[in-house]
């Protein structure tokens, strides 16, 4: 049955990995455990690391060192085609002298599947990517969308246990890559596979992924829920790389946060001591009344640099008193378009309590 | 009334007529342009191609008193040397086709599977011959196959054969020369056509769960052969017509074509016998390239009508 891949799901468990380019160190001493069933998506900026990391789960790198269990079976030394994983590659790999049908079913004829139960399994598979009626078509025919949804029946037809994606939808245009993201969400739901996912686009990883794993120059920065990861991003990569972020420079003492002179309130335990950066995001911030600290919202005088209007939301450039520039973000509801500021004009920026987050400052 | 609303607002013609004498003159210039451009190249195909070949069909269509006859095209049935020419002309072409895929094949996959750098390298041993002229490298092929050559004194020192081995001036020294000259022109287009193969295909195979062999019979082999179909037509072809190796390496016991032509032409003087040969080789040349175009189809045979 293809629709009873919930069943036969297994965990990833991956640990100390080290993999070396000749002698540039691509990953250090790298783990992770991915659940049964879990749609994990491995994030980061290009040469991070994340498509080595998928190369090597495939088989198709060999690591220096390291263990890979799938469902507690060691698979590290295992050649690619023993190991059962189902992948998509970036620009899908389909077999250019094969036609659809063929192409879907390559992975049961080498599991030497009847004819019958083939066709039957093929059709069913077409079903699922919405391609029914497409099994004659030859590769070149077919559109960025329509290969895109074949590589995906191709890499499932066979119920493996764990399903790769290497960047799937990078090749697609904005539109119809919005919609194959909820599209794989909802097949991935239904199916139930582990699957681990590669992007370097930071919202297609937030809309589809249960956890995300940051990755930086080889080393995981940060697993997390999508909310938990952009609501307390835990470095300042994190930060910076997942969505927009004002670093602000602040002072520890006794457990307490001090931004210049001013004493910060945060809901979450502070940092004994040292040097932290506050991350607030533009749509955090807001435009308060007074310089005064007021209940549990931060105040931070500031002069308006510029204001930019986009339709939906605007964007307000301020500079703090120390002249750092800030951006601050908020939808053009009526009550805050009524009163907002002009270029120059003095404004107190608030912050809630709740919102403050440090990280380190390296 | 300006020139902007009078362009905009033509009076008294529809949008679509709007300057649509002056676009249909300037098509027409332009096409008149294109075809003065061409005209060199045509005039060039004429003079050199159409021309000579169509000579060459004239002089066959007479005999040797100047007479129009269908004689010099009766040859071919009547006599049984023409017979056995064509036979061995054809015999030839196979085996010294099917020598090089069989040299071939393997020699450009592993150069398709080599660093960028040390393909390169090897490459250039490939074109190498390519710079040397064809009478040198077939005396060179006669020094080392010779009853007295390189090999088998060799041989016989060893003490392998007690007689030395017949490998020049009869078939097998034809082939091995002749293979030896054809392979670059099977190994290259081969060769560019397994660099075309996307990795990542060879990887979903092995992905999907076939084995290295596996995925090289099913997708690498079937990919690599738009590449083959063009050198084994481009090796045939050319052999079909070739003269200096098998004139030199045949030792005068195997006649080719070509050979004939040479034969009829300035030994017997025969121009009307020596056309209707090469108009016979012509032919057969051209529908054997259908009959690939047929087999094949029209992308395999990717040299002469690449889409």
């Amino acid at each position: 049955m293809l629709l009873s891949l919930a069943q036969s799901a297994l965990p990833i468990g991956i640990s100390g990995i080290e993999k070396r380019f000749g002698g540039l160190s691509v990953l250090h001493d790298l783990g992770l455990d991915v659940a049964a069933g879990e749609f994990l998506t491995l994030l980061g900026p290009s040469g991070s690391g994340k498509t080595t990391l998928l190369m090597i789960l495939a088989g198709f790198v060999r690591a220096n060192a390291g263990s890979i269990k799938v469902g507690g079976d060691e698979i590290i030394t295992m050649p690619p085609h023993r190991r059962n994983i189902g992948m998509v590659f970036q620009n899908y790999a389909l077999f250019p002298h094969m036609n659809v049908f063929h192409n879907i079913a390559f992975p049961l004829k080498q599991r030497r599947v009847s004819a019958a139960e083939t066709a039957e399994r093929v059709e069913r598979a077409l079903d699922l990517v919405q391609l029914k009626g497409l099994g004659e078509r030859r590769v070149d025919q077919l559109s960025g969308g329509q290969r895109q949804r074949v590589a995906l029946a191709r890499a499932i037809v066979f119920e493996p246990r764990i399903v790769l994606m290497d960047e799937p939808l990078s090749a697609l245009d904005k539109s119809l890559r919005e919609h194959m993201q909820i599209e794989l969400r909802n097949l991935h739901r239904r199916l139930g596979m582990t699957t681990v996912y590669v992007t370097h686009d930071q919202r297609e990883a937030i809309t589809m992924s249960d956890r995300i794993a940051v990755m930086n120059a080889g080393r995981i920065e940060q697993i997390d829920q999508p909310e938990a990861l952009y609501a307390r991003p835990k470095t300042k990569f994190v930060a910076g790389f997942i969505g927009e972020s004002n670093f602000i420079p602040v002072e520890c003492r006794n457990g307490s946060v001090w931004y210049e002179d001013r004493k910060l309130r945060m809901s979450d335990a502070a940092p004994s001591t040292g040097r932290h950066l506050m991350v607030v995001r533009p749509e955090k911030l807001r435009l308060v009344a007074g310089p005064e600290q007021a209940g549990d919202v931060n105040a931070l005088p500031a002069t308006v640099g510029d204001v930019i209007y986009q339709g939906d939301s605007f964007v307000c450039y301020a500079t703090l008193k120390d002249g750092r520039q800030v951006t601050l973000r908020d939808y053009c509801r009526s009550d805050v378009l009524a009163r907002l500021p002009a270029p120059g004009e003095p404004i107190t920026l608030g912050i809630d309590a709740q919102d403050v987050v440090l990280v380190a400052d390296q | 009334m300006s020139i902007v609303s009078a362009s905009l607002a033509p009076a008294g013609r529809s949008d679509r007529a709007l300057n649509a004498d002056a676009l249909a003159a300037d098509a027409r210039r332009e096409s008149r342009g294109m075809l003065a451009l061409l005209s060199p190249g045509l005039f060039l195909v004429f003079a050199v191609i159409i021309v000579p070949i169509g000579w060459l069909f004239w002089l066959s269509l007479f005999d040797e008193t100047g007479q129009l006859s269908a004689s010099n095209y009766a040859r071919f049935f009547e006599q049984a040397s023409y017979i056995k020419t064509f036979v061995t002309t054809f015999k030839v072409a196979f085996v010294v086709t099917g020598a090089c895929v069989l040299f071939g094949y393997p020699l450009a996959y592993m150069l398709s599977q080599l660093p960028r750098r040390a393909a390169g390298v090897c490459l250039i041993f490939v074109i190498l011959p390519f710079w040397t002229s064809v009478l040198v490298r077939t005396y060179a092929w006669l020094v080392i196959l010779q009853r007295k050559g390189l090999i088998n004194t060799w041989l016989i020192d060893l003490g392998v054969v007690g007689q030395p081995l017949p490998l020049a001036n009869n078939f097998a020294g034809v082939v091995i020369g002749m293979t030896h000259i054809m392979l670059p022109f099977l190994v290259l287009p081969l060769y560019a056509s397994m660099k075309s193969i996307d990795t990542d295909c060879l990887r979903a195979g092995m992905n999907l769960g076939a084995s290295p062999a596996a995925t090289f019979r099913q997708i690498f082999f079937p990919l690599s052969l738009p590449g083959l179909a063009s050198g084994v037509v481009i090796v045939f072809v050319l052999c079909l017509g070739f003269f200096v190796t098998p004139a030199l390496m045949g030792g005068g016991k195997v006649i080719m074509w070509a050979m004939r032509m040479e034969q009829t032409t300035s030994l017997y003087s025969n121009w009307g016998a020596g056309a209707a040969l090469g108009v016979v080789l012509l032919g057969v040349t051209l529908a054997l390239l259908g009959l690939f175009q047929w087999l094949l189809g029209a992308r395999a045979t990717g040299v002469w009508s690449r889409r």
